[in-house]
C-alpha cells in the first residue's frame, strides 16, 4: 500500500482497500472515429437521469453542451478547422494534372481521418466527446471533507450523493474542471462511469450506444495496450500528430482511468495540456503545517510546564 | 450517413478500419465529410452531370467490368431506329409532347418491339406515373428478348447509345455544372474504377440528397447505371443502397398508403383501362419473370380483402376497388383542399405543416376542410394551425373564421403496441408491447380497426350497391385486453395469406389465380411460413453466419440480397473467392446441381447456369440460367431503360426548378421537360437567373433531430443538443450580405420569408459554377413554433415542383438572404410581395388552370 | 442529511497519511463505524472501501430488478436498430440497443437513446382534443364519442363526394376523404388502413414516402 498523492500507482483499487478486486475499468475514446453524433451525451442522460442542461445555441459549431458540468457528464466537443493544403490547381486540366505527378489516388487511409481532403480549402473537423477522467490521484477524491467521493472497486471515482453535502470543495480541486455543483440542489454531480451497471456486467450506457466505437470501456490495461497499437498504426498511415492523452502513468494525475486518442493539441479540445493533481504538495504542505503545529503545541506545553512551576 | 444513421455508419467506419476510402459527395461538410477519406463538395441538385460524367469516363474508355456487363446488363440490346437522343434534340428525347409536358416513350423501345397504343397521347397523363411505381418490385414490361450485338459496336445498341448521351459530360463540364474541380473527379473516377472487377465491388449509399429532386428517379437511374458499368449489383460490398429515413417507410412503400399503388407495387386500376381484372393484368400476364404471375397476386389480395364474397364468377370483386383518374397525390390532394373540394383529412403520424414543402400551402388546405382528425404522440403543428400558424400572425386566417373541426386523438408509441417495421434493406422486425398505451392513446391498428367496425355496423342492412365493399370486407380479427387491440399477428398472418387449406403459406410461388389462395401483400409472402411470426426472429447476430438470415425476415423469400445471382459469373462460379456469395454447385440435388451459398439465391433455385429457355415460356419458365434480373423481363439490368421511366431512357441533367445558372450542358432546355408543376398563386415559382433570388438553398436534417420534429423537438435531450433553428452558410456569403455569426437572417423566396440564426462555417463552401460564384445556404428542416426547440419551418420555402416518375418534390430553391429578423404580421407579406415584384414574379402566376 | 456515523467520518476530512495517524490516536471521540471500518481496515485513508455509503452498498441496477425485458425496435430512422425496453411497474424504465441485433450490435445513435424520453414523455397528449368550427380553444372530448363522430363524418363525406363514374367512366369511388400517414407506422397499421380506404372508396390516400 503506497497512499501516495502522485505519481504511478500499479494498483489503485487496492490501494484504495479493495483486497479481492476486479480490473481497474476505463475509457479510451478513440476520437479519430468520432462522428460527433452524441449518442453517448443522449444515453448517459438517460441511464444517470440526468436533468437537461439548457437550450443555448452556442455557435461553437455542433456543440451546444459546451463543458462537462452537474448536468452533462458526457461531452461531444466539435472542433472546426480551415488549413491551406496542396490544392488541385482548378485551372489544369485532367491530363495535365497527371502530367504534373500530382496524386490522382489517394492511399485508403493516407489522409487524416478528420481531414477529407475537398480541394482548395482543407476543413478539418474534430470531434471528441469528453468525460470525467477518473484520475489515478483524484484531487476531488483526496479533497472530499465527507466521504461522498469515493474509489469503487473498479477503480472509478464515484459521488456518493447519499453523503455529499455540497461544500464544494471537490470543485476546484478537480485539474480538468469536471465535477460541478448543481445549481438547484447544491450537490455535485459526474460521471460514475455506470457504476450500477458494471456492478453487474453492463457497459456504461455511453460505450454501449456509440456507433463507432469512439468509446471503448474495458480493463485500463488493455485499452492502454490497444490504444498503443492504434495510434501505431496512425502513425504509420502518415497520421503524424495522432497521440494519446491521459493514457500515462506517469502523467502529473498518475494516469487516467478514462484516456484519449486526440488529432491535435489537447487545447484544441478544451483539455488541459499537462494537467497535474491539485494534491499533489499536499503531503509536503501538511508536513510543515504538522511541524509548526508541534512546535506550537510543544511551545504552549512549556508554558504550561513553565506555569505549574 | 453518419449525419442521419449513424449506427449503420458503424459498418462504413469498419471498411474504413479495414482499408476501404469512403467517399462523401455533399454540398456542405457534414459529419459523414469529417471522417471520409474524400470530401467531394458538390452543387445541390447537379448530380446527373457528376455520375454522368463518371459514365463518362468509363464508357469513353471502356474500362467497364466488360464480362458483368455483357452477360447482365442490356449493353448489347438493339434499340430501335426512331429512338433520337438529346444530343440531336437539344436537351429532349424523342416522343416529347410539349402540350401535355410528357414524353411517348414508342421510338425509346428494342428493336422490333411492338407498338404499344397504351401510351397514345390522349390518355390520362398520370397513366404514366402509376406505373412507374409498380416497378417497386420488380421492372416495367417489355415484350420481346432484345437482339444483341454482343461486339458492342453497333451504333444503337445500348452501350453506344450511352457513350455518345453522356460524351459530353466531360472533367470539365462536371467542374462547369457541379463546382468540382477536375483533379479531384479524376481521382474519385479513378478509385471506383481500380476498385471494380472480380475481386473487388463499391458500394454507393444515398439518401434524399438523390431523391428530392424533380429529376430524383434519374439521379437514382444514374447511380444504378454506374455501379452496373463497374459490375457492382447482386454482388456482396456492392448495391446501391437506399438510406431511408424512417422506422418503416420501405414497409410504406411495400403495403403502401400511396394512391397509385395496392400492396406489393400491384397498380391501382385505372379508370381508363382497368375495368375488369383480365383488363388489370393484360399488360403483365405471361411476361417473363415473376412479375407475369402477377394475375395470382392480384387475386389473392382480392380473396384476403373479400372473403368468400369474391369468386371467379364477380371477378373476385375487381369492381370493388376504386379507380384513378390522375394525379391524387398529396401535393395536388393539397391543392384540392384549398379548393374546397374535400371534406375529411386524417394526418397519422405526419406533420406536413412543418415536414411537406410549401407549408402555407399545406395549412391553407388544412383551414379548408370539414374536419381533419390528427393521430400523433404530441401536439404537432399540423394540429395547431388554427390557433398559433404563421398565417394567423400574418393575419392571412383568423382562428374564428376556419371552419375546420379539428379531434386530436393520441397515438401509441412504439413500445406500446406489437407489429412490424421494414428497414431500409426490406428486413421486417417485430416490436412487441412493452406497456400498455395510457389514458385515451391506441394504435393505428386499434383506431383503423375499431373506425371500420362502427362504419360497417352503421351501414349494417344497407342495401346500397356502394357499400358491398365495406359490409363484403374481411374484417374480423382477434381482440385482446382492456381496449379491445385488434391482434397485430393476425394481422400479419392475414398479409402473409393463407392455402386452400387454411393454413399459412410459405412462398409467393404457392400463390394461385383460381381463388384458392389469400395473401395480403404478395411479397411479404413467407413471413408467417409454417405458422412462425418470422419477422420475430432475434437469434444473436453472433450466433449465426454473417448474412444472419436467421434474424427477422426479409422480403422476397427472405433473401438478404436482392439478384445476388450476379455475384456469380455466367458460368455460376464465385468472380472471386473474395467475393463468393451465391453459387451453382453442381455435386448438390444428387449431382444435378443447385444454387447455394451464403445467402437464399434469388434465383430459381435448379435452374442450370446455361439454360436456354424454350422459345414461347412465359413467366419464370422464360428465366435463362444467366438472367439475374429475375423481375425485369428480359432478365437484365438495364443501361437503358426502354420502358417504364416517364423523363427519358437516359439520365439527362437539368437544372432544378430554381436555380441562378442557366444549364450549361443542354441550354436550350433548363429543366427537366418532364416535370410536374403546380402553377398556383401560393406556389409562385422564382424565375430562373434571378438576381432577387440569386443564392441557393437546400433543406437537410442533423443528427439529433427527426424529420419534422414531432419525435425530438419535444425532448429535453435532444432539444438541448440542437436548440434553434439555424441557417449555416460560408463566411464569403456572410461578408457578401453583413450576415453576423450567431445573429439573425431572413430568407426569402417567393412562397415566404423565415427566420433562422445564422452559423457561419467554412464548412459550407462557394462553388464556382458555369462562370460565376454560387453560394449555398444549409437549412436542417426539423423545426416549428412548438415543442422545446422551435424556429421557422424551412418547409415553407420549398416550391413544389416534381418528379414525373414518383411525385417527389425538389427540396431545393433560390433565396435571397439578409441580416436581421423577418418581419412580423401583416409587414411579412409585405416583403415578399416586394421581393416578388422586383423579380418579377407574374401576379396571377398559376392560378389554377 | 449527515448521520451522527457519518459526521464522525467527515472529522476525519483530508485523508492523509500521517493525519489518519494522528486520528487513530483520537478515535475514542468517534463511535462509528465507517471510521471504525477506515481506521482498522485496508483503507485507512478512506478512500475506498471504507468509504462506501449505505446507498452504495444497496445500489441496484434498475435493469436487473424490471418485472420484464420486451424486444423492440427503435422508431427513428430506417436502419432498424434492436431495442431492449425494461419494464418495471408497467412502466417503461430504460431503453437501450440490443446487443443481439446483427444490424445495430447493441448501439444507438442520440434519437434511438433518447427512446424512453420518447415514449414516457410528459409532452405526450394522452387525452382525446377537440376543436370546433371556429373554436378558440380545444375542448375534451370522449374517446368513444371522437369515434362515432368521425365514423359519421367519413360516411357523409363518401357520400357527399361519391362519383359512380368521372368522364363517362366507371370509377365507384369518394373523393372526400383524404389521408396521409407517417412512415413511423407498423406494417400490420397501413395494411388496415390501405384496406379500409379501399373499401370505403377512398382515393387520395398518401404517405411520407411519397415526402
Amino acid at each position: 500500500m503506497s497512499n501516495r498523492l502522485s505519481g504511478p500507482l500499479d494498483d489503485v483499487t487496492g490501494d484504495a482497500g479493495y483486497e479481492a478486486h476486479p480490473e481497474r475499468m476505463g475509457f479510451f475514446t478513440d476520437t479519430s472515429v468520432c462522428i460527433g453524433c452524441k449518442a453517448c451525451e443522449v444515453a448517459c442522460k438517460e441511464w444517470n437521469f440526468v436533468p437537461e442542461d439548457g437550450l443555448l445555441l452556442t455557435g461553437m459549431s455542433y456543440d451546444n453542451t459546451q463543458q462537462l458540468d452537474a448536468n452533462s457528464w458526457r461531452h461531444v466537443a466539435f472542433v472546426e478547422q480551415t488549413k491551406p493544403v496542396q490544392a488541385p490547381s482548378p485551372t489544369v486540366n485532367t491530363s495535365a494534372s497527371t502530367d504534373l505527378g500530382m496524386p490522382t489516388v489517394g492511399l485508403p487511409g493516407a489522409q487524416d481521418p478528420q481531414a477529407a481532403d475537398n480541394g482548395d480549402i482543407g476543413v478539418r473537423w474534430l470531434m471528441s466527446s469528453d468525460v470525467c477522467k477518473h484520475c489515478t490521484h483524484a484531487a476531488c477524491l483526496d479533497v472530499c471533507p465527507t466521504g461522498s467521493l469515493f474509489r469503487t472497486e473498479f477503480g472509478t471515482v464515484v459521488v456518493q450523493q447519499d453523503i455529499c453535502n455540497g461544500c464544494g470543495y471537490c470543485v476546484p480541486a478537480c485539474p480538468y474542471g469536471v465535477i460541478d455543483q448543481r445549481k438547484d440542489d447544491g450537490r455535485v454531480f459526474k460521471c460514475t462511469m455506470c457504476y450500477d451497471r458494471l456492478g453487474v456486467g453492463e457497459q456504461p450506457a455511453c460505450a454501449k450506444a456509440c456507433p463507432t466505437e469512439s468509446i471503448q470501456f474495458g480493463p485500463l490495461d488493455e485499452l492502454r495496450e490497444r490504444a498503443q497499437q492504434r495510434v501505431e498504426r496512425l502513425h504509420e498511415q502518415g497520421i503524424d500528430e495522432a497521440r494519446l492523452y491521459g493514457e500515462s502513468p506517469d502523467d502529473g494525475v498518475g494516469g487516467d482511468g478514462a484516456f484519449f486518442l486526440l488529432l491535435d493539441e489537447p487545447e484544441v479540445y478544451g483539455m488541459p495540456p499537462d494537467p497535474v493533481v491539485t494534491t499533489r504538495d499536499l503531503a509536503a504542505m501538511w508536513r510543515q503545517a504538522g511541524a509548526a503545529a508541534l512546535t506550537l503545541t510543544v511551545g504552549v506545553a512549556l508554558s504550561f510546564v513553565g506555569r505549574s512551576r | 450517413m453518419a449525419e442521419c444513421h449513424p449506427v449503420g455508419f458503424q459498418y462504413v467506419m469498419e471498411a474504413k478500419r479495414r482499408g476501404a476510402t469512403i467517399i462523401h459527395v455533399d454540398p456542405r461538410f457534414t459529419r459523414t465529410s469529417a471522417v471520409s477519406d474524400i470530401h467531394v463538395p458538390i452543387r445541390a441538385a447537379s448530380d446527373i452531370a457528376f455520375l454522368g460524367g463518371l459514365i463518362n469516363h468509363i464508357v469513353s474508355n471502356e474500362l467497364d467490368f466488360r464480362e458483368y456487363v455483357l452477360a447482365y446488363t442490356n449493353a448489347a440490346a438493339i434499340i430501335g431506329p426512331d429512338f433520337v437522343d438529346t444530343e440531336d434534340l437539344a436537351g429532349l428525347f424523342s416522343g416529347f409532347d410539349p402540350e401535355q409536358a410528357t414524353y411517348n416513350h414508342d421510338s425509346w423501345k428494342y428493336e422490333g418491339s411492338p407498338t404499344d397504343t397504351r401510351h397514345k397521347k390522349g390518355t390520362d397523363e398520370d397513366l404514366d406515373a402509376s406505373r412507374a411505381e409498380a416497378a417497386g418490385s420488380g421492372g416495367p414490361r417489355v415484350h420481346i428478348k432484345p437482339q444483341l450485338d454482343e461486339t458492342l459496336q453497333h451504333p444503337r445498341c445500348v452501350y453506344q447509345l450511352l457513350k455518345k448521351h453522356f460524351a459530353r459530360y466531360t472533367p470539365e463540364m462536371v467542374h462547369e455544372v457541379c463546382g468540382i474541380e477536375p483533379a479531384q473527379f479524376q481521382q474519385v473516377a479513378d478509385t471506383l474504377v481500380h476498385n471494380s472487377g472480380r475481386e473487388r465491388t463499391t458500394a454507393l449509399a444515398y439518401a434524399v440528397g438523390w431523391t428530392h429532386h424533380s429529376t430524383g428517379s434519374q439521379i437514382i437511374r444514374a447511380g444504378a447505371i454506374l455501379q452496373l458499368l463497374l459490375g457492382n449489383v447482386g454482388r456482396p460490398g456492392g448495391g446501391i443502397i437506399a438510406l431511408r429515413g424512417h422506422a418503416s417507410i420501405q414497409g410504406s412503400t411495400d403495403i403502401p398508403t400511396l394512391y397509385n399503388l395496392l400492396p406489393g407495387y400491384l397498380p391501382m386500376p385505372h379508370a381508363s383501362q382497368h375495368q375488369s381484372l383480365d383488363d388489370w393484368v393484360r399488360a403483365d400476364e405471361g411476361a417473363a419473370g415473376f412479375w407475369g404471375n402477377i394475375r395470382d397476386y392480384g387475386v389473392s389480395l382480392l380473396k384476403s380483402w373479400w372473403g368468400d364474397a369474391a369468386t371467379a364468377e364477380n371477378d373476385f370483386c375487381f369492381d370493388y376497388l376504386p379507380r384513378l383518374t390522375g394525379d391524387h397525390g398529396t401535393y395536388r390532394t393539397v391543392l384540392d383542399q384549398i379548393e374546397g373540394k374535400i371534406a375529411g383529412y386524417f394526418l397519422v403520424g405526419e406533420n406536413p405543416a412543418v415536414g411537406s414543402s410549401n407549408g402555407k400551402m399545406q395549412r391553407r388546405g388544412l383551414a379548408n376542410l370539414d374536419w381533419l382528425v390528427v393521430r400523433d404522440l404530441v401536439m404537432i403543428e399540423s394540429a395547431t394551425f388554427w390557433a398559433d400558424g404563421p398565417e394567423i400572425e400574418t393575419g392571412e386566417m383568423r382562428t374564428a373564421d376556419i371552419g375546420t373541426e379539428v379531434f386530436f386523438l393520441p397515438a401509441a408509441s412504439h413500445t406500446e403496441k406489437s407489429g412490424t417495421f421494414t428497414n431500409t434493406q426490406r428486413l421486417l422486425q417485430w416490436h412487441h408491447e412493452a406497456v400498455a398505451p395510457p389514458d385515451d392513446c391506441r394504435s393505428e391498428l386499434w383506431f383503423y380497426y375499431h373506425l371500420g367496425k362502427r362504419i360497417r355496423d352503421k351501414l349494417a342492412g344497407s342495401t346500397d350497391e356502394r357499400d358491398r365493399p365495406l359490409l363484403d370486407l374481411t374484417w374480423e380479427y382477434p381482440e385482446h385486453g382492456v381496449h379491445a387491440e385488434p391482434d397485430a399477428e393476425a394481422v400479419l398472418r392475414e398479409i402473409n395469406g393463407t392455402g386452400p387449406d387454411g393454413a399459412a403459406l410459405s412462398s409467393y410461388t404457392e400463390l394461385a389465380a383460381d381463388g384458392s389462395t389469400r395473401s395480403g401483400c404478395w411479397i411479404y409472402c413467407g413471413v408467417y411460413a409454417d405458422e412462425v411470426n418470422q419477422s420475430a426472429r432475434r437469434k444473436p447476430g453472433h450466433e449465426q453466419s454473417w448474412v444472419a438470415p436467421e434474424w427477422g425476415w426479409a422480403w422476397p423469400a427472405n433473401r438478404r440480397t436482392l439478384y445476388n445471382r450476379a455475384s456469380a459469373d455466367p458460368d455460376g462460379k464465385p468472380w472471386s473467392e473474395r467475393k463468393a456469395y451465391v453459387w451453382w454447385d453442381q455435386t448438390l440435388a444428387d449431382g444435378q446441381g443447385r444454387w447455394t451459398g451464403h445467402d437464399i439465391p434469388d434465383f430459381i433455385a435448379d435452374r442450370h447456369p446455361h439454360h436456354v429457355p424454350a422459345e414461347g415460356a412465359q413467366g419464370p419458365d422464360a428465366i435463362g440460367g444467366s438472367d439475374p434480373f429475375i423481375m425485369m423481363t428480359d432478365g437484365k439490368a438495364w443501361l437503358y431503360a426502354p420502358a417504364g421511366v416517364v423523363d427519358g431512357p437516359m439520365p439527362t441533367h437539368y437544372e432544378p426548378p430554381e436555380s441562378p445558372v442557366s444549364n450549361p450542358l443542354y441550354p436550350d432546355q433548363q429543366h427537366n421537360p418532364a416535370r410536374r408543376s403546380y402553377p398556383h398563386e401560393i406556389n409562385a415559382r422564382n424565375p430562373d437567373l434571378s438576381e432577387v433570388y440569386p443564392f441557393v438553398f437546400t433543406t437537410y436534417r442533423v443528427t439529433e433531430h427527426h424529420t419534422a420534429g414531432g419525435m425530438s423537438r419535444t425532448l429535453p435531450y435532444l432539444s438541448e443538443l440542437q436548440p434553434e433553428f439555424f441557417c449555416e452558410v460560408s463566411p464569403g456569403l456572410a461578408t457578401e450580405r453583413g450576415l453576423e455569426h450567431l445573429g439573425w437572417a431572413t430568407i426569402t423566396s417567393a412562397r415566404t420569408a423565415i427566420e433562422a440564426r445564422v452559423l457561419v462555417t467554412d464548412r459550407m463552401r462557394p462553388l464556382r459554377v458555369a462562370g460565376q460564384v454560387v453560394h449555398q445556404i444549409g437549412l436542417p428542416y426539423h423545426w416549428g413554433p412548438n415543442g422545446l426547440s422551435t424556429g421557422d419551418a424551412a418547409n415553407d420555402l420549398v416550391n413544389v415542383t416534381v418528379d414525373p416518375n414518383v411525385n417527389i418534390q425538389d427540396k431545393v430553391g433560390t433565396c435571397a438572404i439578409a441580416p436581421g429578423r423577418r418581419p412580423r404580421g401583416p409587414a411579412l407579406l409585405q416583403h415578399v410581395a416586394e421581393h416578388r415584384r422586383r423579380a418579377g414574379v407574374p401576379v396571377d402566376e398559376g392560378k389554377t388552370p | 442529511m449527515l448521520s451522527g456515523p457519518r459526521a464522525g467520518c467527515r472529522l476525519v476530512g483530508v485523508r492523509v497519511a500521517w493525519l489518519a495517524v494522528a486520528m487513530r490516536a483520537a478515535r475514542t471521540f468517534v463511535e462509528g463505524w465507517p471510521v471504525w471500518r477506515q481506521l482498522t481496515g485496508s483503507d485507512p485513508l478512506g478512500r475506498g472501501h471504507a468509504a462506501r455509503s449505505r446507498a452504495t452498498d444497496e445500489l441496484q441496477n434498475r435493469n436487473a430488478t424490471a418485472d420484464r425485458v420486451v424486444d423492440s425496435i427503435c422508431p427513428y430512422c430506417a436502419v432498424g436498430c434492436g431495442q431492449k425496453v425494461f419494464v418495471k411497474d408497467e412502466k417503461v424504465t430504460q431503453i437501450e440497443g440490443d446487443p443481439a441485433s446483427p444490424i445495430s450490435r447493441g448501439r444507438l445513435c442520440p434519437k434511438g437513446s433518447a427512446s424512453k424520453q420518447l415514449v414516457t414523455s410528459p409532452d405526450r397528449v394522452t387525452t382525446v382534443r377537440y376543436r370546433r368550427p371556429g373554436g378558440t380553444e380545444w375542448e375534451d372530448l370522449d374517446l368513444d364519442t371522437a369515434m362515432d363522430m368521425i365514423a359519421d363524418r367519413v360516411l357523409a363525406a363518401r357520400r357527399s363526394h361519391w362519383q359512380d363514374e368521372h368522364d363517362g367512366r366507371r370509377v365507384r369511388r369518394t373523393t372526400g376523404i383524404s389521408s396521409l400517414g407517417g412512415a413511423t407506422l407498423d406494417n400490420e397499421e397501413n395494411y388496415l388502413m390501405k384496406k379500409l380506404y379501399t373499401a370505403m372508396g377512398a382515393v387520395q390516400i398518401e404517405n411520407q414516402a411519397r415526402i
